[in-house]
């Protein structure tokens, strides 16, 4: 599914990323623990193409195709999504019509039409149902005056809606109370699929109770010291991070 | 007349009077063309010097004559130019200035004038003549005198105390492609007596092709006690169109003006829009929106003038410029010494969606009482990169998320359009603004999925 050697990259002249390595299989999760300023959300944007993070070595294929050269939008389109720690505020886009838009751009890229309007309504308000989101919010502007859970929850509709491949979520957990984790969580674990898989990233060992993942990494200054089963996070809560960062040096 | 004046230094200012000495003397409006006359000889011709006119050169009238237009317009292609379906409005029809009867509506309501000078009959004329000339402001404005000193045909919409005028007037100028420069004069004006109601469309529109003409046009609007104006103010000509307009308005006693102005750039475009809060307890309102792209030029100039007391302004402006374009606006709040509890708010925002493209922004607050609210704020800023990364990580090509963020800044505005009709063909007439690849547009102007949309769900 996906296969990252080495990557080395830099933001605004600073090496973030020093040489990392990760292998993913279909349907397996990995989650990636560290402590903060380890590189954790780097990689994911470094994954989905955003600008301003310069690859400065290293190689990520996936599927097969060398991601690295493509535009973000061709990366979401092949199959990549990353769940946004932050997602951003968009007035004037309504909910609904950037989900559309969403859509039809992966669909358009299989090779098939673009959704009809009264299909997709259909759908869309299926799965704010099914994320327990009030139907409202797909007229309202994207995440616009969205609760932090709410917006978590818009993330994982999105998801849902995009059925994308391997999905990156990014501190997902940050800023949710237990009750909007736990429904985070269902929504994501209702996407498991031998054919979908994921990379948890997280600083807390919290949401791996929800979402029991497969691997465990610890990612410390841009590299992954130490790789694990689910066990690893537990031991991580426990002891801190500074064991494996004095272990790894 | 002194050799000194100084508004006969270019070929336009000369062309400009050989034109207001051609027109038939006629007593009816002799007053308001002599003063108008007046003032427009003893105004100096704008210069990049001159406060209103900082950013707008009119360096491109001072080298040509401009001649009466030619009459040569194939009326079969017109209704196109500015239909708006869905609309049931009342038309009046002007090309260049002139009355078109083939295409224009006969209007007969109750209480209700609303006729071409050319066609009014002796007592409507009377009532233009009384009203005429009495808010227009010409001791700034060049233009404006000028167009005083060139009243001749026009439109008059006089509404009689609590009367509601049941379909919208909607007023419509098409200028057309000329082969000598040419300059065409245009005049509205609106009587709402007390407690009377109704909405005006003014429409500026023109053929594809280079116009090579000029149209100035001011409108004056007198709200009675307790009467309501809806207007709106269409610029949708083609991108070479010359506009200098004018749209004036004395508020009385609980009258409310309400306006939304849409400009679509051209060669020059430039519009004064003076309110006055003549009594207690008025209230106005205005939106407008701006798109000046490839080379053309905007301008909007706003002047508020809170004379009364406990009187309202809300007014909320957005622009975005493309390519070269460059846009002004200035935006006046005034606040006279007897206006206490006044509450004034102007805002403009502005999208630049080009490193070459300009916005000159500058609210001015001028306050004389002290018990009053007011706030002005103004922002240029550039697409956010955070949100267009979020569309794009959504599989969004860069394009389509560019042509989606930038409508969004305008559409709020759209959607707070009372009028069905008007908002169905505006949005998606803005949005070609952004690309003609209506693949780019299908997503923000799918009706059934916009943020409008609560019937479908």
């Amino acid at each position: 599914m996906l296969s990252i050697k080495s990557l080395q990259a830099k933001v605004e002249e600073k090496d973030i990323l020093k040489g990392l390595s990760l292998e993913v299989k279909p349907g397996e999760v990995h989650a990636i623990m560290g402590p903060n300023g380890a590189g954790k959300s780097t990689l994911g944007n470094v994954l989905s193409g955003r600008d301003g993070y310069t690859v400065t070595g290293g190689e990520v294929s996936f599927l097969g195709k060398n991601i690295l050269d493509m535009e973000a939008e061709e990366r979401a389109r092949e199959g990549l999504f990353l769940a946004f720690q932050y997602p951003v505020e968009i007035p004037g886009v309504s909910n609904l019509e950037f989900l559309k838009a969403s859509v039809d751009a992966a669909r358009l890229h299989r090779g098939e039409e673009a959704m009809d309007s009264m299909t997709f309504l259909k759908l869309a308000r299926e799965k704010c149902k099914a994320v327990n989101l009030d139907q409202n919010f797909l007229k309202r502007g994207v995440n616009e005056g969205f609760s932090g859970g709410e917006k978590k929850r818009n993330e994982i509709m999105q998801m849902m809606l995009l059925e994308p491949k391997l999905c990156i979520l990014d501190e997902t957990d940050s800023g949710l109370d237990i009750d909007a984790l736990q429904v985070v969580a269902e929504g994501v674990n209702s996407q498991r699929d031998p054919n979908r898989s994921f990379i948890v990233v997280t600083h807390y060992q919290r949401l791996l109770d929800y979402i029991v993942p497969d691997f465990v990494h610890v990612l410390a200054d841009g590299k992954i010291v130490k790789s694990g089963g689910k066990e690893l996070a537990l031991e991580l809560e426990e002891k801190g991070y500074g064991w494996i960062e004095n272990e790894g040096a | 007349m002194t050799e000194a004046s100084n508004a006969v230094v270019s070929p336009f200012t000369q062309s400009a009077l050989d034109f207001v000495k051609s027109l038939e003397v006629s007593g009816d409006f002799a007053e308001v063309r002599e003063s108008g006359m007046a003032a427009f000889e003893s105004l100096p011709f704008p210069t990049r010097k001159t406060e209103d006119w900082k950013y707008t050169s009119l360096h491109a009238l001072t080298r040509q004559d401009y001649n009466r237009p030619a009459d040569n317009f194939d009326l079969d292609n017109a209704q196109e130019l500015f239909e708006v379906s869905g609309l049931d409005a009342y038309q009046l029809i002007f090309i260049n200035g002139v009355f078109v009867s083939e295409l224009s509506d006969d209007i007969s309501e109750a209480g209700v004038s609303a006729v071409p000078l050319s066609v009014a009959n002796d007592a409507q004329r009377a009532l233009f003549k009384q009203h005429v000339g009495n808010i227009a402001e010409t001791r700034r404005n060049l233009f404006t005198a000028l167009n005083n000193a060139t009243v001749e045909e026009g439109v008059l919409l006089h509404v009689e105390k609590n009367v509601q005028l049941k379909k919208p007037i909607q007023v419509v100028n098409i200028t057309s492609a000329q082969q000598q420069a040419s300059s065409a004069f245009a005049r509205c004006l609106v009587v709402l007596e007390q407690q009377a109601e109704a909405t005006l469309i003014e429409q500026f529109v023109s053929t594809s092709e280079t116009q090579n003409i000029l149209l100035n046009q001011v409108t004056e609007i007198q709200i009675g006690d307790g009467a309501k104006l809806n207007h709106y103010r269409l610029h949708t000509e083609d991108e070479s169109s010359l506009h200098f307009g004018g749209v004036y308005v004395d508020l009385n006693r609980d009258s409310q003006f309400e306006s939304y102005q849409i400009a679509l750039g051209g060669k020059i475009k430039r519009l004064d829009v003076l309110v006055n809060h003549n009594q207690a307890g008025s209230h106005c309102e205005m939106k407008g929106v701006y798109l000046p792209k490839h080379d053309q030029h905007v301008d909007i100039h706003s002047y508020i003038e809170h004379i009364a007391a406990n009187c309202t302004t809300d007014e909320t402006y957005r622009g975005i410029m493309a390519d070269q374009a460059k846009a002004v606006f200035n935006g006046r709040i005034h606040i006279h010494p007897d206006a206490q509890k006044t509450l004034a708010n102007l805002s403009n925002k502005n999208l630049l969606l080009s490193n070459k493209a300009q916005i000159n922004s500058k609210p001015e607050l001028e306050i004389y009482a002290d018990d009053v609210r007011c706030a002005h704020g103004v922002t240029v800023a550039q697409l956010d990169d955070k949100a267009r990364f979020y569309l794009q990580s959504r599989g969004i090509s860069r394009q389509e998320a560019e042509i989606m963020l930038s409508f969004a800044f305008i559409n709020e505005l759209l959607e707070s359009i009372p009028l069905d009709a008007l908002r169905h063909k505006l949005r998606p007439l803005l949005a070609e603004q952004f690309t003609s690849n209506k693949s780019l547009t299908q997503h923000i102007l799918d009706e059934e999925i916009g943020v409008r949309s609560e019937g479908a769900l």
